[in-house]
């Protein structure tokens, strides 16, 4: 990971056991040493953070903010093709998350409509960024932004 | 605003695409992971992939055509068949599956919806329901349909998100493969119920049986036969359901 140009650091699973796994591997440490851009998906991007409600379990704390439960929405989880909409960002993503990060306004570059609140979608602070949705599933607006970021 | 979603169902058999009718007789319906790519190239919301005879399949080789069709395909795959334990539902999600659908294991085992739920998370576990009217209800089915378990279908629906389903696929056993629209009372019933997202299942025909279904407040509506046998594709779909005023991702 040391010699690694860019880190992707991918989603699918809950917060306790994914910060478990991170900390047998001693992968939490690289992390946070890495000088590589490193991106965050789902909840790669939660991880990135200081601390999840999904298991109370401190994470890696790379970001100032935590990972809040969608607790006001008529239907969890947020589950499917929703708009990303940011500075010069308007895209149709896919979407598969019960909890949603709570940071300050600075971090976030584009935020999503989830039940009458914006929810912080796409963050960004130095060679950190985080998105919320899977760009990896979300057909050729997701293709694009992966290809912006790689080419950042 | 969140859209409905329209998800083409792949019924996979021997490695091969297969289509049956009230839960029986089979036809060959080709590759399947050609099918995954060109439906999801065709606007494809989500893919649902089902090992309908895993028991009898080698679990590699499963394994391999589920990697083989998540290698190319750029929406979410969501995969079922033959999961009983969270060792498999590992085994798929490395294999590139986003979500993992069980049926009849939890209705044996119920409290696998919970381990799978603490191991990967709510949002990647489904629980499929299959459903036959009985006596003014619903009961749920096991092992594709031919077993009843004597559950009510709704109280069970109730009982799988309480336990962590992040998603129900609710089939009607009465309506699949007849193509004369799905089960509405069923999906009204189990959407009334519950507040997790209900994909609908079973009898869609044309594309307004789906808009129908998203309007009984399924937030997707799943078809196998109109899309394999080429009579309707998406794109004529998500018209139909946007002229109804759904929000739907064109």
């Amino acid at each position: 990971m040391a010699s690694a140009e860019r880190l992707v650091l991918p989603g699918v699973g809950a917060a306790a056991p994914a910060m478990a796994a991170l900390q047998r591997r001693g992968l939490d440490q690289a992390l946070a040493a890495s000088d590589a851009p490193l991106l965050g998906v789902c909840l790669g991007m939660q991880l990135l953070f200081q601390r999840s409600d999904e298991g109370g379990v401190e994470c890696l704390g790379l970001l100032p903010g935590r990972v809040i439960a969608i607790d006001w929405a008529r239907q969890v989880p947020h589950m499917g093709w929703n708009d990303v909409v940011g500075e010069g960002e308007r895209a149709v993503c896919y979407f598969a998350h019960s909890y949603a990060i709570d940071c300050d306004d600075e971090l976030v570059a584009a935020t999503t409509p989830i039940d009458g609140r914006d929810v912080p979608t796409v963050v960004r602070s130095g060679r950190l960024g985080g998105v919320q949705f899977h760009p990896e599933k979300s057909a050729g607006d997701g293709r694009g932004m992966l290809e912006r970021w790689l080419a950042a | 605003m969140l859209r409905k979603r329209i998800v083409p169902c792949l019924d996979v058999r021997g490695g091969r695409l297969v289509k049956g009718v009230n839960f029986e007789s089979l036809r060959d319906c080709g590759d399947p992971v050609d099918a995954a790519q060109r439906y999801a190239a065709e606007g494809a919301d989500e893919i649902v992939w089902l090992n309908i005879a895993a028991g009898e399949e080698s679990w590699s080789e499963l394994l391999r055509a589920v990697e083989r069709a998540a290698e190319t395909v750029d929406v979410p795959l969501c995969v079922g068949g033959g999961v009983s334990a969270t060792g498999h539902a590992r085994e798929l999600l490395l294999a590139g599956a986003d979500k993992i659908s069980v049926n009849t294991a939890p209705l044996d085992r119920p409290a696998l919806i919970s381990e799978l739920a603490g191991h990967f998370g709510t949002q990647c576990v489904v629980v499929a329901i299959d459903a036959a009217r009985r006596n003014g209800g619903w009961e749920a089915h096991a092992s594709a349909g031919r077993r009843p378990t004597g559950r009510d279908a709704v109280d069970w629906a109730v009982e799988a998100a309480q336990r962590g389903a992040g998603e129900l696929l609710v089939t009607s056993i009465d309506t699949d493969g007849t193509q004369g629209g799905y089960d509405l009372a069923l999906l009204e019933a189990i959407c009334d119920a519950v507040t997790v997202p209900v994909i609908a299942s079973g009898g869609a025909g044309a594309p307004a049986d789906l808009a129908r279904a998203l309007e009984a407040g399924a937030s997707a509506a799943l078809a196998a036969s109109i899309f394999h046998d080429g009579i309707h594709d998406i794109a004529e779909v998500k018209r139909e359901v946007a002229a109804c005023g759904l929000p739907v991702r064109i």
